[in-house]
């Protein structure tokens, strides 16, 4: 069975240099890669641009993640000075199959997603070890009028996780879909990577759902009832 | 959506799905092509596939996108 992150639908690249013919991309990576006052004030223009990304994707999660005030404007000027480092240690890297300025925004909004989940264990809404399963029906919008009909289907699903999955998969689980944790915040609690996470959580999906077919609860093709 | 369809949705895998890694890589390559109103999804299926069902990288690139268009406006 296939499983996500070998390779076996490797994402294909795009030929080497074939945006440089973008004239402000050229200019960007002729400016940052140089020297003297042009490469400073290229520099300089370049981390008011990170400090604007940032502060807008900022506020944007910020509600959610119960950041407010000055932690805000933190958080933003950090991801853009972390994101500029990067930027212009690997401006000798960047191979023109985008334009400048998508690559370098990347890099500030990961810096931000890190951020993000690092600030989250400030203030934790649950520890990582709750398991409060009543959260179950919930999370997935099952209506507790209609008990009746996914109580069996729930029950199954937690044995599952109980039976069918490694103690790591179950913890990933648990952080993820039963306490709410973002899994950039499960990353830094693990020290793990974010592609390592989604790929145990990937893997623990799968069987899952094989179980619960095998049991009758879902439908090969269709939920069982939709 | 009701519960069993959600269900369903969370726990149905695509095997073309690439993982975090190469669609991390590749999001700024993949973002300038929706941009710019190209076929992104006929050309790197396995990385539209994990943007469906990631929800972080999935966050990142509607973030990506929208700097994009911040630039244009």
């Amino acid at each position: 069975m296939p499983v996500v992150g070998t390779r076996l639908d490797p994402v294909p690249r795009p030929a080497a240099g074939t945006a440089l013919t973008d004239a402000e991309t050229a200019e960007w990576v002729g400016l940052l890669a140089g020297a003297g006052p042009e490469r400073d004030a290229a520099v300089d223009r370049l981390h008011a641009m990170l400090v604007r990304i940032a502060r807008a994707e900022v506020a944007r999660r910020g509600p959610r993640l119960r950041i407010s005030g000055p932690e805000l404007d933190d958080i933003a000027h950090q991801a853009a000075a972390d994101a500029l480092l990067a930027i212009t240690g690997k401006i000798g890297q960047f191979r023109g199959e985008s334009r400048f300025t998508t690559w370098a925004y990347k890099f500030v909004i990961f810096e931000v997603s890190a951020k993000c989940g690092r600030h989250f264990w400030r203030r934790p809404a649950v520890p990582l070890d709750a398991e409060d399963w009543d959260r179950l029906p919930g999370r997935f919008g099952f209506e507790p009028e209609q008990e009746a009909e996914w109580r069996d289907l729930l029950a199954a699903l937690r044995r599952a996780v109980d039976t069918e999955l490694t103690p790591r998969q179950r913890q990933c689980f648990v952080a993820l879909v039963l306490n709410d944790v973002p899994l950039d915040a499960l990353v830094i609690e693990l020290s793990s990577s974010r592609n390592a996470i989604y790929k145990m959580v990937f893997d623990a999906r799968r069987k899952l759902r094989a179980a619960l077919t095998a049991a009758g609860h879902l439908g090969h093709d269709i939920p069982r009832r939709s | 959506m009701n519960g069993w369809t959600a269900l369903d949705r969370f726990l149905r895998t695509d095997p073309r799905d690439v993982g975090c890694a190469e669609a991390m890589e590749m999001l700024h390559v993949y973002a300038d092509l929706v941009a710019a109103g190209e076929p992104a999804e006929q050309r790197y299926p396995g990385l539209a596939a994990h943007l469906r069902a990631c929800g972080p990288c999935s966050e990142d690139f509607d973030a990506l996108l929208a700097a994009i268009h911040a630039d244009r406006d």
